[in-house]
């Protein structure tokens, strides 16, 4: 089953059209990469999917069930139904440019958190859920710290086994490494990589060109909101066939 | 010269205005913070009809002097007729104007919650974007985003600027002996009048807030270790990553 279809998503703050159409099909075990300069739009479209911007138009499915909408205030869509759109945010996890971890919670607090009073899943459950988790991501030993004793890596790391813990459809990734110094980078793309060989749907914003030349299935390039060119890494990276992506990729090649 | 006499024979005085404050300061501050949190939430809602009334609400409390507060409270409302009609006709809701503790009480909730309304406020407002952000996105509702997410954050972050209100609450207390109640202070100027010697009377009243008060910073600081831990700066020798 198709785990996240986009069709067609408009957004615009005031005059100024961000997206313009922009479209988005991940089949289970996709790996879709979007990357484009500032401001083309990629973060407000992943932003837009589940609803921490509202589009103006377009429609958003998610695991088979459409996301409804019905027009809101200032021309943006608004959701018909509260409900379902806290249910569909339950598919989609997020792991944020600035870890966004819950400070007052420690490590495994975080991860539990969203398992347990948003999925009702029962406290010793989670807490082995959350174990494992963090396991996977290499910080168990921390999981009695505070998100603002550790480093950018391992936060990035907790905010993705937190992700994980929801167990959801689709991860997305916001500029995930974008926050980190080059040495913790690495650590955080290592575990992206586990996650994609695994065949976890994921849809990550990056200026990452290694990791999505590497590990994607499909790349997506935005330019000024509008899907400029899309395809496997091996046409986008070999043979670009648009010149602002040649230009794109030239400022940018590792 | 020191008339030790006065500590020798007041202290039961001393001890029973003790008691009074310190009843007034747990309840007036256990009323207000029940009052304050849910108004809080209110206060930072982006609605002006939501958050107006209780806008207006802490002004005024916190806009004027607590004793004239009181006052308006005790000698104030006993001035209308139908204030004296209802006590005539033992209405027990207006009775309890009637009565100082009555007035008093509800004086000092009444302040004590516009100044902890403001105070959580504050801390809802100074909460990190991205933890709310971060909350939505995995699907909570506003009302467990409150309960688990922006409430205990907020209560946290305005922990030191409660213990500051706690202190001036038990400080305040004091006017209450302008209103015939015989509180801490109230027993001080008693046992001024019975012996003619102010300094003893009032340094023996003021020592004892005093100990009270540095037992409470003690307190607090337990209450930050704990509930403030998060917030603590990384230890320099910090296990590698």
């Amino acid at each position: 089953m198709t785990q996240l279809t986009v069709h067609d998503l408009h957004k615009r703050y005031g005059d100024h059209e961000v997206l313009k159409g922009v479209s988005l099909s991940a089949e289970a075990g996709d790996v879709i990469t979007i990357i484009g300069s500032s401001g083309s739009g990629k973060s407000t479209f992943l932003r837009c999917i589940n609803f921490l911007e509202q589009p103006d138009a377009g429609r958003i499915t998610v695991a088979g069930e459409e996301i409804r909408l019905v027009p809101g205030k200032g021309g943006h869509l608004k959701v018909a139904d509260a409900k379902q759109l806290q249910r569909l945010r339950t598919r989609l996890a997020m792991v944020f440019q600035h870890f966004n971890l819950w400070a007052h919670m420690t490590v495994l607090e975080n991860v539990i958190e969203a398992p347990v009073h948003v999925l009702g899943v029962p406290k010793k459950d989670a807490l082995e859920r959350a174990m494992a988790y963090l396991d996977k991501v290499g910080i168990s030993h921390l999981k009695n710290s505070y998100p603002a004793h550790l480093s950018g890596g391992q936060q990035q790391r907790v905010a993705i086994a937190r992700a994980l813990a929801m167990e959801p459809a689709v991860l997305l990734f916001d500029e995930p490494t974008s926050a980190l110094d080059p040495e913790l980078v690495g650590e955080v793309l290592k575990v992206m990589r586990g996650l994609a060989e695994e065949g976890r749907t994921m849809v990550v914003v990056t200026h990452e060109m290694g990791f999505a030349r590497e590990v994607s299935s499909q790349v997506m390039f935005l330019h000024q909101g509008l899907t400029e060119e899309s395809g496997s890494p091996a046409e986008l990276f070999g043979q670009p066939k648009s010149e602002r992506l040649r230009q794109f990729l030239s400022g940018n090649l590792k | 010269m020191i008339e030790w006499g006065l500590f020798a024979e007041s202290w039961p005085a001393y001890a029973s205005g003790l008691w009074l404050t310190v009843k007034l300061t747990v309840l007036s501050l256990v009323a207000g913070l029940a009052l304050a949190i849910p108004l809080a939430v209110l206060r930072v809602s982006p609605s002006r009809w939501v958050s107006g009334p209780v806008w207006a609400y802490s002004y005024f409390f916190r806009g004027t002097p607590m004793l004239v507060q009181l006052l308006l409270m005790y000698y104030g409302l006993g001035q209308f007729e139908w204030v004296q009609a209802q006590w005539e006709a033992g209405n027990t809701f207006w009775l309890i104007f009637r009565d100082p503790y009555g007035c008093a009480l509800l004086t000092f909730a009444l302040n004590t919650g516009a100044y902890t309304t403001e105070i959580i406020a504050g801390a809802l407002r100074a909460m990190p974007h991205g933890e709310i952000e971060a909350a939505r996105a995995c699907g909570m509702s506003r009302y467990t985003m409150l309960r688990r997410i922006l409430l205990p954050g907020a209560l946290r972050r305005a922990l030191p600027a409660y213990s500051n209100e706690i202190i001036f609450m038990l400080h305040g207390t004091a006017i209450v002996s302008t209103v015939t109640l015989v509180d801490l202070t109230g027993a001080a100027r008693n046992a001024y009048s019975q012996f003619f010697a102010p300094f003893e009377a009032f340094i023996f009243a003021g020592l004892i807030y005093l100990c009270i008060t540095f037992a409470l910073v003690g307190v607090f600081r337990l209450a930050e270790r704990r509930w403030l831990a998060h917030l603590r700066p990384r230890s320099v020798a910090r296990k590698a990553a």
